[in-house]
């Protein structure tokens, strides 16, 4: 497991390393003068010199990218350039609603996705499998965006049951109020998430029907479905766990659109205005922050994969 | 027990894929199911046991002792299944669940019929591991089946097959996977179980040599169909059919004895 | 001959026919919509703010006034362009990483091996927002965010595939007869992961769909100016308290191109494989949201979906 779990963490280290090269280099691109466009039109010659020396930018791009580099390795992530805030404590703050965000989506698309799968495998004969995978089809060509607003218009307006907008302001003081902001956004995230989910199930669980082990393990002393529930299906779930360290990345982008849609204060809307606002240190803390969020559950995912495998674990024993 | 099979007819698509067999497996004996690839022999025994694929049809009659198996539900097969049927399937790379160990495979069949605990159960795994010639039984049950050669797995299945000591016994081509020292084996190892036990053996494959070992009489099937049928060494001698002059010939004879 | 054969059996089937004709009623409208449009898709006209459906306004008005069906036809030219394009990068993206990945010296192969692996886990949407922050937000950055992400994906997918066929008879037979590398590579790889290829290829332009409704949503996508499916979603999301119906004809042609784009890719890759005839339709991925099949190289995934 050592020797795995080093390789494993040293291509993590390496996933930074490289993503946080790219997003320092595609910042960098930006056309005109980021010390320019602070000062304003009315800006002196020295006054812009002097925010460009304060902000490092005199310095070569090396350089540049070194000191922010090593901040990143003191989770030091600059200053805002527009509030002159530290970035750190403003994303550790919005991820207190992402973080929640995101398990929840993945809660809900597991509980939808991973059963109705099972279940529609086992039917897929039958009219009642065929639909689950229409709607499992349709579901997963949704845009997010559009998904939350349908569910916006369904239960917020014409039902008015869930909060559509908004987070308390006291945040996590009052977790039930809290929770209850979450619902929807999880549910939008969660239902196209579980949708992918349900197709990937389905085509395992029914590939392990024709495993032959399923049917050797019937010809035992099971009937068919019981065989592959208890033999077809834990093989089936380990591959969804290797699965799962992707499907993360789509929670990402979800919950980008979906804070913003729904307003809540999350990681991901404070990025998509930071980018409009041009706040290059923020914009660069923020992707550097999901990136390594990503990347680490896709650590996490591989290696208790490994570990519930028997084929991979006793390699290592 | 008496297996009889009776017309038995199995259609996948519009083709007939086992076209009007007919044959008896009396009690305690030993019965060669021969065929090329394509024949139908695998899936006859999967028509025993109610296993064929969900787009399959399925006509004619097969009884256990007078009691129709064909059409009964799957509760009611599961009972069968295992209990007093018990099958030796051809691929022990893919005939075992990789994430579960050996043991508790082999010891399956007893927990599904009876109320066995679980210590039990491990000794009687054990008991069986040793039976069929596992090394270190009480450790190789234990293991997960990767961990096994293709031998030890085969004998793994053998285990499994024969731990409820059914009365009936398929076995479909079970050494086909096997290098030619461990088919031999694995093969003395089935007769002397089958002998211990006297089970009723119906034994599947495609190779005219290899069934001489275990069987007294075959069934020669071509396409679906029963073309020629008598005792093994009949067979060998004097073939009638095209068929069976073909399987006969492409039997690498040096080492089969008749039996 | 084997083409035509496909796609015969491509058409024959009614999930594929259905979407070819949705795919191709979009072309033909993305046509039109150069040349005429029922009325001006940006004329406003706050008098006639929130319109229901009727036989002059198919769709009804937004809340300026614009007819919603003038709009979403225009928008169709948007996509097509989007689609295609995005299409194009992520294949020669691909194509290039994978032939970087599987035909050049050991070291560069593994070097690369490695940096498909990495960069498949970044979402593409992250790689948008940073060239949207770099270059402000526009169509481009959309095109260039999909198609470098999927790219990455497709060149996972095909160098795997370019791996499996080199070590086929064929490629080998033909090298001992002595053809060349690029003929070897024209004569045998190419056709054979072609299949492959059109699938991955309906796949990234679903994805870049997604995409571009999700960025114009958020502003970082289309400009003011172009119609855009995304765009009218934004704009329809902030009367959403009131007006909450009005989003369904955007979404709609939204989710009817994507779900088209996905199930092309299902039907092109069933038809070139006769063995998966008789697994149910749609155990395939979705486009732009799919997660990895283990041993399957045309399951591996799309980076995420941008929507």
């Amino acid at each position: 497991m050592t020797r795995f779990l080093l390789g494993r963490v040293a291509l993590f280290a390496l996933g930074l390393a490289v993503a946080s090269v790219l997003i320092f280099v595609t910042l960098r691109l930006l056309p005109g003068d980021v010390a320019q466009s602070i000062a304003g039109t009315t800006g002196s010659p020295a006054q812009v010199a002097a925010i460009r020396a304060s902000l490092g930018l005199d310095q070569p791009v090396v350089v540049q990218y070194l000191d922010w580099a090593g901040g990143l390795l003191r989770l030091d992530l600059g200053e805002s350039l527009v509030t002159g805030t530290p970035v750190a404590d403003e994303v550790a703050e919005k991820l207190g609603v992402t973080l929640p965000l995101a398990g929840m989506s993945l809660v809900v698309g597991l509980a939808v996705g991973v059963p109705l799968g099972v279940v529609a495998a086992i039917r897929h004969h039958r009219p009642s499998g065929a639909v689950l995978g229409v709607v499992a089809q349709l579901l997963a060509a949704v845009p997010v965006v559009w998904a939350g607003m349908l569910l916006i218009a369904l239960f917020g307006v014409t039902l008015r049951v869930l909060p559509t907008q908004g987070f308390p302001v006291d945040g996590w003081e009052e977790p039930g109020r809290a929770l209850r902001s979450l619902v929807l956004p999880a549910v939008t995230i969660g239902l196209v998430e579980g949708a992918v989910l349900f197709r990937f199930t389905r085509s395992a669980v029914v590939g392990a029907l024709d495993e032959d082990y399923v049917r050797a393990a019937a010809a035992k002393g099971m009937t068919t479905t019981r065989a592959l529930l208890r033999h077809g299906l834990p093989n089936v779930l380990l591959s969804v766990v290797s699965v799962l360290g992707l499907q993360v990345a789509g929670l990402v982008v979800g919950a980008v659109v979906v804070e913003q849609l729904f307003a809540l204060p999350g990681l991901g809307r404070m990025l998509v205005s930071d980018v409009g606002r041009r706040d290059l240190t923020k914009v660069q803390g923020e992707l550097m922050t999901l990136t390594a969020l990503v990347l680490l559950v896709g650590l996490v995912v591989d290696v208790v994969h490994r570990r519930l495998d028997p084929r991979l674990r006793e390699q290592d024993a | 027990m008496t297996l009889e099979i009776d017309h038995l007819t199995v259609t996948i698509g519009d083709r007939a894929v086992v076209d009007d067999l007919s044959l008896r497996l009396d009690d305690g004996a030993r019965l060669g199911l021969i065929g090329e690839s394509g024949s139908g022999k695998s899936l006859t025994t999967l028509a025993v046991l109610g296993l064929l694929p969900r787009t399959a049809r399925v006509g004619g009659s097969v009884r256990l002792d007078g009691r129709e198996l064909l059409g009964l539900p799957e509760r009611e097969l599961a009972r069968v299944r295992g209990a007093v049927v018990g099958t030796v399937f051809q691929d022990p790379r893919t005939a075992l669940d990789p994430v579960m160990t050996v043991g508790r495979q082999i010891a399956e069949p007893l927990r599904l019929h009876g109320t066995v605990t679980r210590r039990e159960a491990r000794r009687r795994a054990v008991e069986a591991a040793a039976e069929v010639g596992l090394p270190e039984p009480d450790r190789i049950v234990d293991r997960y089946p990767h961990q096994l050669s293709g031998g030890q797995r085969q004998r793994v299945v053998i285990a499994t097959a024969l731990i409820t000591r059914p009365a009936v016994l398929l076995a479909d081509e079970p050494t086909t996977a096997l290098d030619v020292t461990t088919q031999a084996e694995v093969l003395r190892l089935f007769r002397r179980l089958v002998d211990d036990r006297g089970a009723s053996l119906l034994f599947v494959t495609h190779d005219l040599a290899v069934l001489a070992q275990v069987a007294e009489e075959a069934v020669v099937l071509s396409r679906g169909r029963a073309v020629e049928s008598g005792p093994v060494t009949r067979l060998l001698h004097a073939p009638e059919h095209p068929v069976t002059r073909g399987l006969v010939a492409a039997t690498r004879a040096t080492t089969w004895r008749a039996s | 001959m084997r083409r035509r054969s496909a796609l015969g059996a491509l058409l024959r089937r009614p999930a594929g026919a259905a979407a070819a004709g949705w795919l191709a009623l979009l072309l033909v409208g993305a046509l039109v919509s150069r040349v005429w449009t029922p009325l001006d898709p940006f004329t406003t006209d706050p008098y006639s703010a929130w319109l229901p459906p009727s036989a002059a306004h198919l769709f009804g008005t937004d809340g300026v006034g614009r007819d919603i069906a003038s709009y979403v036809l225009a928008a169709t030219g948007t996509t097509v362009v989007v689609a295609v394009s995005a299409g194009v990068v992520a294949v020669l993206v691909g194509l290039a990483l994978a032939a970087l990945g599987s035909l050049t010296a050991r070291p560069v192969r593994e070097a690369t091996a490695v940096l498909i692996d990495v960069l498949v886990a970044f979402p593409t949407i992250l790689v948008a927002m940073a060239l949207a922050a770099a270059f402000g937000g526009s169509l481009a950055v959309v095109v260039v965010a999909t198609g470098v992400g999927y790219g990455v994906t497709i060149a996972r997918v095909s160098r795997a595939e370019i791996r499996r066929v080199v070590r086929e008879d064929y490629v080998t037979a033909a090298r001992a007869s002595g053809a060349g590398t690029a003929a070897v590579l024209r004569r045998h790889v190419l056709p054979n992961i072609a299949p492959v290829f059109v699938v991955q290829l309906s796949l990234a332009m679903a994805t870049s769909v997604l995409a571009e409704a999700g960025l114009s949503f958020l502003g970082y996508g289309a400009s003011a100016e172009t119609a855009s499916w995304g765009r009218l979603l934004a704009d329809l999301q902030k009367f959403l308290g009131v007006h909450p119906w009005t989003v369904v004809w955007p979404g709609l042609a939204i989710t009817l191109t994507v779900l088209a784009l996905n199930l092309l890719g299902d039907a092109v890759r069933d038809a070139a494989d006769p063995r998966l005839r008789d697994r149910p339709a749609g155990t395939g991925r979705a486009g732009g949201r799919r997660p990895a099949g283990p041993a399957d190289p045309a399951r591996s995934p799309a980076p995420e979906v941008t929507s």
